[in-house]
């Protein structure tokens, strides 16, 4: 065992020393309280099996429609890309992107850089081009908004309600979802334990079965 | 408070920006993360001019955004113009008063909060003021975490033009507000992103130095 890291809190720069956690153990700072690293049981199983269920409901929810108004036999209905293209048709560009990047590009990139992170290193691999894609989830991540967007079609339902019939549709639900799944697999995935399980499997751990590397934890 | 807190840039140390890990920087100063390559700073450079000039932009797009319209309908009834104001008494008088509050603070209250929370942090972090780091730090964290709900009106405004859209009946428009409103909300954002927490903590060092200097 080797002598006690040191950490640096990212919020307010205390210098301290790491500690081993308990499972499920947060360790904050001891000045200002920011996070510095969680210790969750299987960690990145989790976080693989919510990040596979967000890519899903993604999809679902990329290819329904979210609301449907029924006025006089006819139904408008619209999906989260057919929102912002309205949006662009009608020269609102700027407000148009904005909808598309927050609703769609920038969730869709979170997830798929868990992924892209998480399936190699669920079979004990280190995956190509890891620093890149770490950097660009951490530069996505707040300019996903489904959880912000879910809301507003909650507003947008309000508001129909008494000009016509207003239809929640199937992407609806699925979105809901997906809000809760992006949540669950962005607080299950621990950076710091991430580089830590990258360093032991470059520091010459077999990258053939996982059991072994991973069972055998003090 | 204990005397003499080490922190990462008494000794030289970064934590990277993006993934925390502890680097030595090297002595002109200039130095990438071991780990994840990232450039590394002791502080984020011109973390304050960046964000006062964030702030300023912020600030002058809030007055268009909340006198111009967001919304156009023309209907049978004739045309109308909603501000995001006359949005929030609209769900209001029909009926949704919970709904009308929930709007009427992300839209309304959060951005003109978080921009007066900035200039807060901006203006004592400046004068390197030691008044109530813990209480300003919390206070970043909320700043934060409570922008992203402001984009609320964007998303109502984006599915209403696209919902409703009845030949004859009644058609809506995005109004010159919406654009200004959005420019806030990404503005304010990156302002956040540009100040450096730890600018909050560092004047507290300054104090502990004069009053006890370190052996």
């Amino acid at each position: 065992m080797t002598a006690p890291r040191l950490i640096g809190c990212h919020e307010c720069d205390l210098l301290q020393r790491e500690t081993d956690l308990p499972d499920g153990g947060t360790a904050c700072c001891a000045r200002c309280g920011a996070v510095l690293y969680r210790r969750r049981p299987r960690t990145f199983d989790r976080a693989l099996v919510y990040a596979v269920t967000a890519a899903i409901l993604f999809v679902i929810g990329n290819s329904f429609p979210v609301l449907g108004l029924e006025m006089n036999g006819d139904t408008i209905e619209t999906t989260l890309y057919s929102a912002g293209r309205s949006l662009y048709d009608q020269d609102s560009r700027f407000v148009a992107v904005l909808v598309w990047v927050t609703t769609i590009v920038m969730p869709g990139l979170d997830i798929a850089a868990m992924l892209y992170l998480l399936l190699p290193l669920h079979l004990g691999r280190r995956p190509p081009g890891v620093v890149p894609v770490f950097r660009l989830l951490h530069a996505v991540r707040p300019w996903g908004m489904v959880e912000v967007f879910i809301l507003g079609v909650l507003v947008t339902l309000v508001k129909l309600a008494h000009l016509a019939h207003a239809i929640p549709g199937i992407a609806l639900a699925s979105l809901s979802l997906l809000m809760f799944a992006i949540a669950a697999a962005a607080s299950s995935f621990d950076d710091h334990e991430f580089w830590l399980r990258l360093d032991r499997l470059g520091a010459g751990v077999p990258a053939g079965p996982p059991a072994a590397g991973a069972e055998a934890r003090p | 408070m204990s005397r003499g807190v080490p922190t990462a840039a008494d000794y030289g140390l970064a934590v990277c920006h993006a993934c925390h890990q502890l680097a030595r920087l090297p002595a002109d100063g200039h130095g990438r993360c071991p780990r994840c390559d990232s450039a590394l700073h002791l502080r984020k450079p011109d973390s304050i001019s960046r964000a006062w000039a964030l702030v300023i932009a912020a600030v002058i797009l809030y007055i268009p955004a909340n006198l111009l319209p967001v919304m156009e309908t023309d209907s049978l009834f004739g045309a109308q113009a909603d501000t995001i104001m006359s949005g929030v008494v609209y769900l209001w008088t029909s009926g949704s008063p919970p709904l009308a509050a929930l709007v009427f603070f992300a839209s309304i209250v959060v951005p003109g909060a978080k921009l007066i929370a900035l200039m807060l942090l901006l203006v004592t972090a400046q004068r390197r003021s030691t008044w109530q780091p813990l209480q300003r730090a919390k206070l970043y964290r909320v700043v934060e975490f409570v922008g992203r709900w402001s984009m609320l009106d964007m998303y109502v405004v984006a599915l209403l033009v696209a919902l409703v859209q009845l030949k004859g009946l009644a058609t809506i428009h995005p109004g010159p507000g919406a654009i200004a409103f959005g420019a806030v909300v990404v503005i304010t954002m990156f302002a956040a992103e540009a100040f450096d927490p730890r600018l909050i903590w560092d004047p507290l060092k300054d104090r502990h130095d004069r009053d006890s200097p370190r052996t």
